[in-house]
């Protein structure tokens, strides 16, 4: 096994493991908690796939800005948080067969039907990507860029107002 | 940057001069309007920017003279070509000296006009004008229409300009429109607004035909094209055939059809008898539009236009250059008679503008381009310097006017004249700042040496001379009547100014409000000041011995050399005429309702000069009154004998055809609709028990089964959004499923 | 490389399915809410895969990768917003208890 391979292993093995934490953990802390650990291990996920950029950024967003207010929203409201009570609904075990169900489906898929439907490509990385994808951002892809700013100013107001004293 | 490269940068931005007041005026009109203070503000910066884009482009141009001399030389600045039909029209501005030299006096002279105009207005007392910011964006829309004016390189956009200024005038002398005299004969503002409009409109008209004249033989209105060689040429010798005057250059023809608006613009004889009555507008207006500016308009366009008016030179017989001479020194004498004889502050200074006007045009009609130019940017100083000091004034003795009316006696409110200099007398005390810069200004226009009139003026009187003398092109009569003409106008002008300093500030005060006067605000001291200083300096650029005007705008012309008699000669008369002034009216100063003693010693004659040689009244007579009943013919002829009564005969008809339609409506059609509603009915009860019984019941019974599906379904909407998901979910997975097992490609 | 595609497609797929099962069986609303950012986290990764296995020299993979990180934020904040409202009126965190549209 590849050094490369190992570190993949590793890597995915933090990613999942963190998921598993969010989504079975009956503490709300330590859901939030395995959430960021999820995020750490994409971050990883993404340096092995050379995207440094986008690893940073997700460092710095998801880490950094949504767990922070997640954490907050549950800091929030903890008076009502009960620590003991069933932290899953009624329909638990259906849930669990359906996302099974879908994993399955999509294995099955990239496993056996679309095994060689993608062809690698041959071309290496461009020289500087992230010069590349700078200028990207603001010619090409200028207006989703513009877009997406406006979106986030939609937001911001939007939660300012929603969740305002009143 | 070097020379040449900052040139060509400032010289493109041209095109933002007129645009600053412009943007000024938009704001003020749309948004700052309730705001005094930043109306003020706006049309300060406007002009501001404007003024220092003009000075930078005047001394920029000065290093480059030999290339930006007109008619040849310029620095365009293109705008945009609009399509007419075969050919198309190039709009834009330009930069040669002679637009330099303008943009030298006309942003200043705004300025401080601009800056006096905040005092006068009012602003921050109590007595501030209702309509304060809309004087601002008034004044900001002809500064750009002036501006716009100056840096034009083509005749239609050079009209376009001149029309704003024409309208702009119009609104700012009729500017206090609700004001009323009690005496029916005096004019009032709004009169005097339209009256100023419709007197430049016919010189206007006269302009515009010229220009289509120009047009059609030209095929362009562009300078560049129409004052080149080759087209003046051309159009020197091709002729029109006209019904009395028979075979004519079309060169002298589009002369002196652009003349004709220079003369109504100008206010030369005949068109001269709206700026009399122009003073009725605030002083800002009077000392903007009506001496420095916009009558300066008149004159400029005759400058502009020389190649055109020299084409066919005056001993060749170019009457227009005759016509322009004779016209300019008659006004210039006509004028300055009548201005002895009047009592008005403004008035005296209206009647001298229209008489240095006519020096200016005199000038040109004998060829001496650089002296008129010279003479139009001296005058331009201290023309709106006396003015603003004769706002001054009548601001001064308005307020004392108020204290004493309201503060002492009380009995004093029977119409007041502020204006009227027998209600003055003795404000050299009272209002020092303003007397002095007033008696510099007066000196200017009297051509005191060595104030800067004496040197236009003397330039002007030593060309004529010189002409006379040596006869070049422009033969030996119309010179030596010109210089005539214009020293015994230059002397009148001596005295007549002597008299009104007299009469203003000597002596002792003739009436309470004249007791009570006060100096005035210093924003409006200071642009007094700052163009007495001008006025001071101005003419030491223009001596014989180093002419810059000459070197700026008239390399082309030979110089006109110094002369001692016409210098003597015309300083003597300024000199003499001033004494003689400060001999009747200073040295025993009138005291109150004294009588003036040129009315005593010129009797009947002055009666016609302070009536202006009754010219209005002729208007009145034989354009008005005639105009006045015709359009009362008219009206009758509408009302009472014929379209009246063919419409009202229509009407009759209409009415007794519709009555005919009624009866017949009414018995024929009404049996039908009856009938057919009985019908109706009948079959109506037929089917409403078979409505009632049979497809109520199948109604019911569906809507009956609705609600049991109904019920059976409402479970499946727990209002759970998780619920709803897992749904959706799995019927995703079973299509994947599906996309998977079946043969689908 | 040594790690195919197909790997990191499938880790991402597990992800999926993983935030998917937060989402569909957790009671407390912000529970709900970290499986969404997982799910959405699954996306990029198969976005960013794609992007350097088939077509590396153009910039849509990473781009489209940060579209995503922007409505993800968005989401959750205006998602919080109303979880934080929602608890001010009706003071509860369990989303069963908010079933308002109830047939």
């Amino acid at each position: 096994m590849s050094i490369e391979q190992f570190v993949f292993i590793a890597l995915s093995a933090i990613t999942l493991l963190g998921g598993w934490i969010v989504i079975t953990n009956r503490n709300l802390y330590r859901a939030a908690l395995g959430l960021v650990l999820s995020f750490f291990g994409v971050a990883g996920l993404y340096a092995l796939l050379d995207a440094g950029f986008l690893a940073v950024v997700q460092v710095l967003i998801y880490v950094g800005a949504i767990s922070i207010l997640i954490i907050f929203a549950i800091m929030l409201t903890r008076r009502v948080m009960d620590r003991t009570a069933v932290q899953h609904n009624a329909q638990w075990g259906i849930s669990a067969l359906v996302a099974l169900a879908l994993f399955g489906v999509i294995g099955y898929t990239l496993l056996f039907r679309a095994a060689d439907q993608w062809a690698v490509s041959s071309t290496g990385l461009p020289e500087k990507p992230i010069e590349m994808l700078g200028e990207a951002l603001v010619t090409t892809y200028a207006l989703p860029f513009e877009v997406a700013s406006v979106l986030l100013l939609v937001a911001l107001v939007g939660a300012i107002v929603i969740a305002r004293e009143k | 940057m070097t020379g040449v490269e900052m040139r060509e940068f400032f010289f493109n931005l041209t095109w933002l001069i007129p645009l600053f007041p412009l943007l000024a005026f938009a704001l003020i009109v749309l948004w700052a309007n309730p705001n005094r203070k930043l109306s003020t503000w706006l049309a300060w910066i406007g002009i501001g920017l404007s003024w220092l884009l003009g000075w930078t482009i005047l001394f920029l141009s000065w290093g480059d003279i030999h290339h930006l001399t007109p008619p040849e030389g310029n620095h365009p600045v293109p705008l945009w070509t609009l399509p007419t039909g075969s050919s198309a029209l190039k709009i834009g501005f330009q930069v040669d000296t002679l637009t330099a030299l303008m943009l030298f006096m006309v942003p200043f002279v705004c300025l401080m006009i601009f800056i006096y105009s905040k005092g006068y207005m009012g602003y921050g007392t109590a007595q501030v004008d209702s309509r304060y910011s809309r004087f601002f964006a008034y004044i900001s829309l002809f500064a750009c229409g002036m501006l716009g004016l100056v840096v034009s390189d083509n005749l239609l956009t050079l009209f376009i300009f001149w029309e704003i200024m024409g309208l702009c005038s119009y609104l700012l002398i009729g500017f206090w429109y609700e004001k009323s005299y009690p005496d029916p004969k005096r004019i009032t503002p709004k009169e005097a607004g339209l009256k100023a409009f419709l007197t430049t409109r016919v010189g206007d008209v006269i302009m515009l035909l010229g220009l289509l004249l120009i047009y059609s033989q030209v095929g362009s209105l562009s300078f560049m094209d129409v004052f080149s060689h080759e087209t003046l040429d051309m159009l020197a010798h091709k002729t029109v055939m006209l019904p009395i005057f028979g075979s004519v250059p079309v060169a002298t023809l589009a002369a002196l059809l652009l003349f004709g608006g220079a003369m109504g613009k100008s206010a030369q004889f005949p068109l001269h008898v709206w700026l009399p009555d122009a003073m009725e507008g605030p002083t800002p207006v009077s000392a903007l539009i009506h001496a420095a500016t916009m009558v300066s308009a008149g004159v400029y366009l005759v400058a502009r236009s020389f190649p055109l008016f020299a084409a066919v030179p005056l001993v060749h017989g170019g009457t227009q250059l005759a016509v322009v001479a004779f016209i300019g020194a008659f006004t210039a004498l006509f004028a300055s008679t009548i201005a002895l004889a009047q009592n008005d502050i403004k008035r005296v200074l209206a009647f001298s503008t229209i008489s240095q006007l006519g020096y200016m045009i005199a000038a040109l009609g004998i060829g001496a381009y650089i002296a008129a130019v010279f003479h139009l940017i001296t005058h331009a100083f201290f023309k709106a310097l006396l003015f603003l000091g004769s706002g001054s004034v009548i601001h001064g003795v308005e307020h004392g006017h108020h204290e004493v009316a309201h503060g002492h006696h009380g009995h004093e409110e029977e119409a007041f004249d502020a204006n009227d200099m027998m209600n003055m007398g003795g404000l050299l005390s009272k209002m020092p700042r303003t007397a002095w810069t007033f008696i510099i200004g007066g000196g200017a226009l009297a051509g005191i040496v060595p104030l800067a009139g004496f040197w236009s003026k003397d330039e002007i009187l030593a060309h004529a001379w010189h002409e006379f003398q040596h006869g070049h092109d422009f033969g030996t009569f119309w010179p030596l009547f010109v210089w005539l003409l214009l020293t015994i106008a230059a002397a009148l002008t001596a005295f007549y100014t002597s008299r009104q300093i007299c009469l203003t500030f000597l002596g002792r005060p003739r009436t309470e409000a004249a007791k009570h006067a006060h100096e005035s605000p210093p924003s409006m001291t200071w642009p007094l000041m700052l163009l007495a200083f001008f006025a001071l300096i101005l003419g030491l650029f223009g001596t014989p011995w180093a002419n810059q005007y000459h070197h700026l705008i008239g390399e082309a012309f030979e110089a006109t050399p110094f002369d001692p008699f016409v210098a003597g000669l015309s300083t003597a008369l300024a000199v003499g005429g001033m004494f003689l002034g400060w001999l009747v009216y200073g040295r025993q100063p009138l005291a109150a309702g004294e009588v003036d003693p040129l009315k005593r010693w010129l009797g009947p004659v002055h009666k016609v000069l302070e009536n202006k040689y009754y010219v209005d009244e002729l208007y009145q007579l034989i354009i008005i009154r005639p105009i006045i009943w015709l359009t009362q013919i008219f009206a009758k002829f509408d009302y009472d004998w014929v379209i009246n009564r063919i419409v009202n005969f229509a009407g009759e008809a209409t009415v007794f055809v519709s009555e005919r339609w009624g009866e017949f409506d009414l018995v024929i059609v009404d049996g039908l609709v009856n009938l057919v509603g009985r019908a109706g009915a009948a079959i109506a009860t037929g089917l409403d028990v078979f409505d009632l019984g049979i497809v109520d019941g199948i109604v019911n019974r569906v809507g009956d089964g609705i609600k049991a599906g109904g019920r059976f379904l409402r479970p499946l909407q727990t209002g759970r959004v998780q619920n709803y998901l897992i749904v959706a979910v799995t019927t995703l997975i079973v299509i994947l499923g599906l996309y998977l097992v079946l043969p689908i490609t | 490389m040594d790690v195919s595609l197909t790997w990191y497609l499938l880790v991402a797929a597990a992800l999926f399915c993983m935030g998917l099962y937060g989402v569909l069986a957790r009671r407390n609303a912000v529970a709900i809410l970290m499986g969404v950012e997982l799910m959405l986290n699954a996306v990029n990764i198969n976005l960013v895969a794609f992007w350097r296995y088939v077509r590396p020299d153009a910039m849509a993979g990473q781009v489209f990768a940060i579209i995503v990180y922007t409505v993800a934020a968005a989401e959750a904040a205006v998602g919080l917003a109303l979880f934080i409202a929602i608890y001010r009126s009706r003071d509860t965190v369990v989303v069963e208890d908010i079933d308002l549209m109830k047939g």
